[in-house]
């Protein structure tokens, strides 16, 4: 027996990644289909000496988190949907106070209670404007285990490189599904660690002034640097300000040191895509099922291809509209109405070629409902 | 450490109007802190929103001012990361008991070690002078131009039956008896509240007719007794101050201390 | 190797899933293997019909979910009824035949055993029901050896558990491999 193979829950897998990832902080309400994330970082947490809490809603798990990454602990919350929609306040909040956390929420049918315990991917929007006033945000998803365990690292050294709680989006399907894991060894994968401040106690310490390269360096509460934190817009002390060119400055801050960096926070795989003359895109569950009918249209000598999008927001454009540029035919496959399919009909050179293929009734979209609907745009019918 | 070195002046002048009673409640805060003597390197002060929650701002603690309602919940977080950091959390009224209310009651439950400062001005004052869930019966706000027909709460009654384990009334004439308060507060082992009766002469004075600052403070003067006092005896409808509730409960973070034991074990 | 695709369904508590878990688990810890298994959530979950999808394959597996299978498990009437019509024409049908009246006419091979009264005659403990069907479905697909499952059922469960399920296993592996000889 392999010893680092294990047969788990994609919640599980998300659990272990965060684990290795080096949480020490979960703040959580139960919600279906999440809550193994939650027990499962109940009974590991504290064998290294992190803390776990359930909350009582999600409001307070996401402000629970967000204080105990200003101590300086890697925290995380997971959610569905409904437990979401609850946490948007103090999403803002992280986000305007620039709080590292990673939020997962692996969605169910919605709207409102929906279908708790089947799939959907109708946040997708939720993730990127959930919140109000302007704003820029990192969502990466994965679509089977091993990918939900890089993706589950990538968002906490996301959260630290840029000081922004990312979102990590699975689905009902990939959360509850269990597949083999091979679980890498301590070291293997780069872990980010906060950048904290090399400014001496005695010394000014300015919490919200960016050196040049973008990035903040942090101080601990508890540490010598005694400082303020707020929702309001704030000059570099974390005081309270309107003054109109801070304010611009601060903004502009936020969103840019997201949209800017656009290139590397993207993550995608390519599957056929070299000569496809009709290219799929999709992510999360629905990525399998587009996966499953690409290999078997290759093996009867079809040129199809797949773009499985990992980072859903800041949306990777330029790799998408270079992607779409030499075919003829582009299947947007997801299980909503068409979010990113949009995003892709605007970042396209001719969106008169993209199509959607979804499924909208809580099922797994399958193999032969993106066959029939590739027939049928090929006009060869069902 | 002289009380007057833990103001950040750098963010004077404050916000609050004149007769304001949270100055009063800053003042006792900072002086109970410099009775204790505790690092201020040790000291996370977390508020929400309104004009009490601007207090944070003004203590040059570790200071984290948050949304409305959740400042408990932040505190939660902070006090669970790290025990270690002594935290205090003043909430106005309708911070820490409309929107907050379920925040309040769970971390009374959980006797998690912080101090809630309840500052009852009894009206929003940030908002312009709407009736709280502490206004009471027949009160005048803008949002209850008829009167309120709501009834309020008892902070202490609540908070007791919430679980906190230290529990204690006084208002912002009491200023000697505020600062003994606040000094026991924050040195219990548990979740402690302190509701402080504080004036708001803007709002809630002028509404209800009650007159300005000092005639406010008068009230809390005539209108408060000791706990247990003989006066309260004779006149019922006066308010007690003092400590209601002050036991030792396991305290939660301690607690977590022995599932980790527990795990490692395991 | 063909793709297996095997449907495990019964009542909430017979431990159906359990039992896709186990093997699943074995195809993929001990074999080598790719095996992705789901299962029905939610009230279904809780006492009326449960099922459990699970594939095992030597070659990547995106798709998740079994539409058709070729072995279909039905532990009780009302499983069967529900999903005797998913069956993948030629497929194999395992029921129980305790619970499972009269399977009628079906495009399928039929394999209809007692385990239910083997296990109460044998260990007189329903609660290994489940893995003695384990045990039957290993002789019948050949997917995993007997002795893989015994290591993960020593590794899972509780030590005093431990003999009572390699016994079902066994029974259920013996019970099959009479019916497969031609018993």
């Amino acid at each position: 027996m392999n010893k680092t193979i294990r047969f788990m829950q994609g919640n599980e897998v998300c659990a272990e990644a965060a684990i290795y990832a080096g949480v020490n902080f979960f703040a959580g309400y139960p919600i279906t289909p999440s809550t193994e994330i939650a027990e499962s970082l109940a009974l590991r947490l504290p064998e290294s000496g992190g803390k776990f809490i359930q909350m009582e809603d999600e409001i307070s798990s996401m402000c629970a988190i967000v204080g105990a990454s200003l101590t300086g602990n890697k925290a995380m919350t997971a959610t569905s949907g409904p437990g979401f929609s609850l946490m948007q306040e103090a999403l803002g909040y992280a986000i305007m106070a620039e709080i590292p956390c990673v939020i997962v929420n692996v969605m169910r049918g919605g709207p409102s209670t929906g279908l708790p315990t089947q799939v959907g991917q109708g946040d997708v929007y939720q993730t990127r404007y959930g919140t109000h006033g302007d704003h820029a945000i990192i969502t990466l998803t994965a679509s089977n285990h091993a990918d939900i365990f890089r993706m589950t690292i990538e968002a906490f050294n996301f959260a630290e490189t840029y000081r922004t709680p990312v979102i990590l989006l699975l689905d009902e399907v990939t959360g509850h599904l269990r597949e083999k894991i091979e679980i890498p060894e301590p070291g293997k994968i780069p872990l980010v660690k906060r950048l904290r401040t090399a400014v001496k106690a005695g010394v000014d310490y300015h919490p919200y002034l960016p050196r040049e390269d973008g990035r903040l360096p942090m101080s601990d509460f508890g540490d010598v640097h005694r400082y303020n934190v707020t929702g309001l817009y704030h000059d570099m002390w974390g005081f309270p300000t309107t003054n109109p060119p801070v304010v611009y400055g601060l903004i502009r801050h936020l969103v840019d040191k997201i949209e800017n960096n656009t290139p590397r926070i993207t993550r995608f795989r390519k599957y056929y895509t070299k000569d496809a003359d009709t290219l799929f895109i999709s992510y999360g569950a629905s990525a399998r099922s587009t996966l499953h009918l690409v290999e078997n249209r290759r093996k009867r000598g079809e040129n199809v291809g797949l773009l499985e999008l990992q980072t859903l927001w800041p949306f990777p454009a330029e790799i998408v509209r270079d992607a779409c540029s030499k075919v003829s035919l582009v299947i947007v496959v997801e299980m909503n109405m068409g979010q990113i399919a949009k995003e892709v009909k605007l970042a396209v050179n001719n969106p008169e070629n993209v199509f959607l293929a979804n499924r909208i009734d809580g099922e797994l979209i399958t193999p032969t409902d993106l066959r029939n609907t590739l027939r049928v745009i090929q006009g060869k019918g069902v | 450490m002289a009380s007057k070195d833990f103001i950040r002046k750098r963010f004077f002048p404050h916000i609050w109007c004149p007769g304001c009673g949270h100055g009063i409640i800053l003042n006792g805060l900072v002086r109970a802190v410099e009775n204790l003597g505790l690092d201020r390197k040790n000291i996370v002060m977390v508020s929400g929103i309104g004009c009490s929650a601007r207090i944070s701002g003004y203590v040059d603690f570790h200071s984290l001012h948050t949304l409305h309602g959740r400042a408990l919940a932040f505190a939660t977080g902070v006090k669970l990361s790290k025990p270690e950091l002594d935290v205090i959390v003043p909430m106005g009224d309708g911070d820490a008991l409309a929107i907050g209310g379920n925040h309040f009651i769970h971390a009374a439950r959980r006797n998690i070690e912080m101090t809630a400062i309840v500052m009852n001005n009894r009206i929003y004052g940030m908002t312009g002078g709407q009736f709280s869930p502490l206004s009471g019966y027949g009160t005048m706000g803008t949002t209850v131009p008829y009167g309120n027909i709501d009834h309020d709460f008892d902070v202490v009654d609540l908070s007791l039956s919430a679980g906190a384990t230290f529990v204690a009334r006084t208002t912002t004439y009491h200023v000697h008896e505020m600062i003994d308060l606040l000094t026991k507060a924050i040195s219990h082992k548990g979740f402690s509240v302190l509701e402080v009766l504080t004036q708001c002469p803007t709002y809630f004075g002028r509404r209800n007719r009650i007159g300005d600052a000092v005639q406010m403070m008068e009230t809390y003067k005539t209108g408060t007794t000791r706990i247990g006092s003989k006066k309260k005896q004779e006149n019922p409808e006066l308010i007690e101050r003092g400590i209601f509730a002050q036991k030792e409960l396991p305290e939660y973070c301690r607690e977590y201390d022995s599932i980790i034991e527990k795990a490692k074990r395991k | 190797m063909e793709k297996c695709r095997l449907l495990f369904s019964g009542s909430g508590g017979q431990g159906v899933i359990t039992a896709a878990i186990l093997l699943g688990e074995a195809a993929v810890r001990y074999e080598s293997l790719n095996a992705v298994q789901s299962q029905s959530y939610g009230a279904e979950a809780r006492g009326g019909a449960t099922k459990s999808d699970l594939i095992i394959w030597d070659q990547p597996i995106y798709f998740p979910k079994v539409n058709q299978p070729n072995i279909l498990i039905c532990l009780t009437q009302a499983a069967f009824d529900k999903y005797i019509f998913s069956i993948r024409p030629g497929g194999t049908l395992v029921t129980d035949a305790r619970f499972v009246k009269n399977p009628g006419l079906v495009d399928a091979r039929k394999i209809e055993l007692p385990f239910h009264d083997t296990v109460m005659e044998k260990i007189g403990k329903p609660v290994v029901l489940n893995i003695c069907l384990l045990g039957g479905i290993i002789r019948l697909t050949g997917l995993v050896r007997l002795e893989s499952v015994g290591a993960l059922i020593k590794d899972r469960f509780q030590p005093s558990f431990h003999d009572i399920n390699l016994k079902a296993l066994d029974l259920g592996y013996e019970l099959m491999d009479r019916q497969e000889a031609g018993g």
